[in-house]
């Protein structure tokens, strides 16, 4: 049957891209080698796809949801897939993040860099094919298939250069954790699976998420779900305490993959929990959502104060995708309390609130990892403490930093501030929970969220201005350093853009996001935050009533604008011409160089002082009389000696303890299976 | 005349488990082949008789494998290779030869009291033997564990499969013709590959025990 164009539902729109991102990776196999058609026709080709899974995403926001059964998988265990609004507002964000950064790795591609260009190009298409029917997905089997692709195809990406040693280590503990990650979900769907064939016997052994939601869960079993892919998902998303790959695995993966897998990949973690509690579990105790705040707060104090002391500016930007990553988690937590306390307005203002960071999130560190690709490959240094004064050589990519800077310290007018805002927002109603001690501990939770928003804030100042600002720390890094080819740019600016319109737009984002919560919980912030939007100014956001809170981002601008430019104009009138150039006073210091400035580790000196419990330090300090004296601090994370090193040795011991099994006797081992046999038959007749 | 058919094939199983036990006290090489001869051509009596008393023309075709290939082909095979490689006799075993015996015993007892609900369901003339066919099995895999030399170990294989075959054959009539193909090839490509593992074992340790191989185990 000949079907027109105009029948075609949203959903097979998106598998058409999809199959479109594979197409475009196997063409990448056609010439593995050939850079130009590579990097100048497939990855744009790409980016063109995400663009469009963005815009069909747009449209099926609010819709009715959408399902296709596709003729794949086993027999009798075809794949589900269904597209409501919480898959669509993720593949939302999958098609803006994408488009951005394949723009950009298009023109980030060089020649021997790791991985062939074609096979690297068909690795990161399968990897976003594979996000994408994670989103989509309908049955616990799918959802695995598509999830193990990720991690496999993100894994490839990650190990790209694996000639260093270094990086196949950071590759093999990613991999790891992926797994453990993704057993511990498996073993969650089984569950759901099973404890939801005890209230229903229609509905077979089918494993979909809709017979999984149908049915209710009795409460021990749906907690032991909501444990298992909360383990699960956390172990992907980088929640404490299986955080340690995350800083491995950035700094070792090329950027444009650091950036997808920062930006967008940890967003899919965001999903399934979002999936698991909301969706499928559709009623959660109070604890669920106090055991997610606590674990989400830790993380994101964790993220904060180790991002702080970071001297590599990659590890920098991946501890604060830790932070980021628990303060969504600090949003599910919120939500879920709410929701069991039938606060639904409440609830969906924080998930709004969370939903709006995840959104966020993904736009300004997929800039700022993107960013810092840029500088690599303009000085091949990652550390710190040798870049400086990068703006002169560097302008477009230091400027468009700059906004990503300013996005993810959460300051107004750009989105991380809304973000923030509303998630504070969402605490300052707490107040009016039924349950005394949440009651007091909230308040404690909302400061340790403050305290993680300006840690972020100190963070971000560090590293624009340790890379982009004062002088040079090495003369010859800083001559060879260029900017950014057009491709590169392009990518930088379509993120920073994002940024910016997410900022200054607030309710028309929420008016979108109301549609997911509406899916979720039943219940939006639009229609308060809206009532003071129709009636008097559109740009006004106020999420429960205009005179307890709002903002006016444009406003703000506006005024900042106008503060800066009369600022500017009065030091130019009356100023200008009175300055004199002449050599700065040198404090009685004759010599002073460059390497003089304040380097990463000394601005980030007073919290390590402050913060010095969180770390394990070990540093050598050289004495006075030292010739050639050399001050070395390193900075490790406790969960590693207490926690990753007991459990590789305890099972490195169990391995040794299975070993004595082979003796190396060919008896011994037929005995094995003789007493195997003789115990089987025993059993059987018993 | 049922019975008296059945009295025979009882008796052919009999001579089958003493066969067995036979085996599991031999120490010469040589006669271990001999035996192992000797069951084949019980094996393929009782086979036929089966397939006489009871009209399945295949259980013919059956028996007539088993004479070709267990009776001629691989005892054949096996003095060929044993006079190729100069070993007559396996003085050693991994425990005492009474103590072997006492523990046959036991899986016989074991295997007569797991086969009795078995018997009790099928409705074959052969039904009474499936006990001793699984103490066939048993003692022959208790053969390989305490044999330390390789030939025997080998012989044991194979008498273990004889076993196999006469479960089959009491169980069910035996196992479809094409399963019965393919398990006999098995046998016999098997032995040629352990034939030539033989001749790599003594190259390299100039020696068939395999208590060498223990060396090849990683520390």
């Amino acid at each position: 049957m000949p079907l027109s164009i105009h029948e075609l539902l949203s959903i097979d729109w998106l598998i058409a891209l999809v199959v479109a991102w594979l197409v475009i990776g196997l063409a990448g196999l056609l010439a593995p080698r050939n850079l130009s058609f590579v990097g100048k026709t497939l990855y744009p080709l790409g980016a063109l796809v995400g663009l469009a899974v963005a815009l069909v995403a747009f449209h099926a926001l609010g819709e009715t949801a959408e399902i296709a059964v596709l003729p794949m998988g086993l027999p009798d265990l075809p794949f589900h897939l269904r597209l409501d609004s919480l898959s669509a507002i993720f593949l939302l964000l999958l098609g803006a993040a994408a488009a951005g950064i394949s723009i950009y790795a298009s023109g980030y591609l060089r020649k021997g860099e790791g991985t062939a260009p074609g096979l690297q190009s068909l690795q990161y298409h399968i990897f976003l094919a594979s996000m994408a029917l994670v989103l989509l997905a309908d049955d616990a089997y799918a959802f695995m298939v598509a999830w193990e692709s990720m991690a496999l195809s993100s894994f490839f990406l990650v190990t790209s250069d694996h000639r260093k040693p270094d990086i196949r280590r950071a590759g093999y503990l990613y991999l790891l954790i992926a797994h453990i990650g993704a057993i511990s979900i498996l073993l969650s769907f089984g569950v759901l699976q099973s404890s939801a064939g005890l209230g229903a016997t229609q509905g077979a052994a089918d494993y979909t998420f809709s017979h999984m939601r149908a049915t209710g869960h009795d409460a021990f079993w749906a907690s032991a779900a909501f444990g298992l892919a909360l383990l699960g998902f956390g172990a992907k998303a980088g929640l404490l305490p299986l955080h340690v790959w995350l800083p491995e695995a950035h700094p070792a993966a090329p950027s444009p993959v650091s950036a997808m897998m920062s930006g967008v990949m940890l967003k899919t973690a965001i999903y399934g929990v979002l999936r698991v509690s909301f969706d499928l579990l559709h009623h959660p105790l109070w604890w669920w959502g106090v055991a997610v705040l606590a674990l989400g707060l830790a993380s994101a104090l964790f993220g904060a104060v180790f991002s702080a002391v970071q001297s590599d500016m990659k590890r920098l930007l991946a501890y604060s995708s830790i932070e980021n990553i628990g303060l969504l988690f600090v949003g599910i937590g919120l939500a879920l309390t709410f929701q069991s306390f039938g606060m639904l307005t409440l609830a969906a203002l924080a998930l709004t609130a969370m939903l709006y960071h995840c959104l966020n999130h993904a736009a300004f560190k997929s800039l700022l990892f993107l960013c810092t690709g840029s500088v690599l490959h303009a000085t091949r240094e990652r550390s710190l403490g040798k870049l400086g004064g990068l703006i002169h050589p560097m302008p477009w990519v230091a400027w468009l930093a700059l906004l990503g800077v300013i996005a993810s310290a959460g300051l107004p007018p750009l989105n991380g501030f809304v973000s923030e805002w509303l998630l504070l927002q969402a605490f300052l109603f707490t107040p009016n929970l039924p349950h005394s001690y949440i009651n007091m501990l909230i308040p404690v939770a909302a400061a340790a969220v403050a305290l993680t928003a300006a840690l972020a804030g100190y963070v971000m100042v560090k590293f624009f201005a340790i890379v982009f600002l004062g002088q040079a720390r090495e003369e010859s890094i800083s001559q060879h350093a260029h900017d950014a080819g057009w491709l590169e740019r392009a990518g930088l600016v379509w993120l920073a853009a994002l940024c910016v319109l997410l900022g200054l737009f607030p309710v028309f984002v929420i008016e979108k996001l109301d549609f997911v919560t509406r899916t979720l919980l039943g219940a939006g912030v639009y229609e308060t935050a809206g009532d003071a939007a129709h009636t008097q100014n559109w740009l006004l956001l106020a999420p429960i009533s205009a005179d307890r809170a709002s903002y006016e981002p444009l406003v703000f601008l506006l005024m900042i604008t106008a503060v800066v430019a009369a600022t500017f104009f009065i030091v130019r009138r009356f100023w200008h011409g009175r300055l004199r150039r002449s050599a700065a006073w040198d404090c009685g210091f004759p010599l002073q160089t460059a390497r003089m400035q304040d380097t990463a580790e000394g601005f980030s000196q007073p919290l390590r002082q402050v913060f010095e419990p969180f770390y394990r330090l070990t540093r050598d300090l050289p004495t006075s009389f030292d010739k050639a004296p050399l001050y070395r601090v390193v900075v490790e994370d406790h969960f590693w000696y207490w926690l990753y090193l007991p459990v590789a040795r305890a099972s490195e011991f169990g391995a040794r303890m299975v070993a004595f099994l082979q003796q190396g006797r060919i008896s011994i081992y037929l005995l094995y299976s003789f007493l195997t046999l003789v115990v089987l038959l025993f059993l059987v007749r018993g | 005349m049922n019975s008296y058919y059945g009295q025979i094939i009882n008796l052919l199983a009999a001579g089958l488990l003493l066969l067995s036990f036979a085996m599991l006290g031999q120490r010469r090489i040589l006669s271990l082949i001999n035996l192992f001869m000797a069951q084949g051509a019980v094996l393929c009596a009782s086979t036929a008789i089966v397939a006489f008393v009871t009209g399945q023309n295949h259980l013919y075709w059956s028996a007539l494998i088993t004479l070709l290939l267990k009776v001629l082909l691989l005892p054949a095979i096996l003095h060929r290779l044993i006079r190729r490689l100069n070993i007559k006799w396996d003085v050693e075993t991994l425990i005492n030869i009474p103590t072997t015996m006492l523990i046959g015993i036991v899986l016989v007892i074991f295997s007569f009291n797991l086969a009795l609900p078995i018997s009790e369901l099928a409705g074959t003339v052969t039904r009474s033997t499936l006990g001793i066919a699984m103490a066939a099995v048993l003692l022959a895999f208790l053969m390989m564990i305490t044999r330390s030399k390789a030939v025997p170990q080998v012989i044991g294989f194979l008498s273990m499969e004889n076993g196999l075959f006469f479960a089959a054959t009491s169980a069910t009539y035996g196992m479809p013709m094409v399963v019965e193909l393919g398990i006999a090839l098995d046998v016999l490509v098997g032995m040629v590959i352990l034939g030539v593992f033989f001749f790599q074992i003594r190259e390299r340790f100039d020696s068939l025990d395999i208590r060498h191989l223990e060396q090849l185990k990683e520390d």
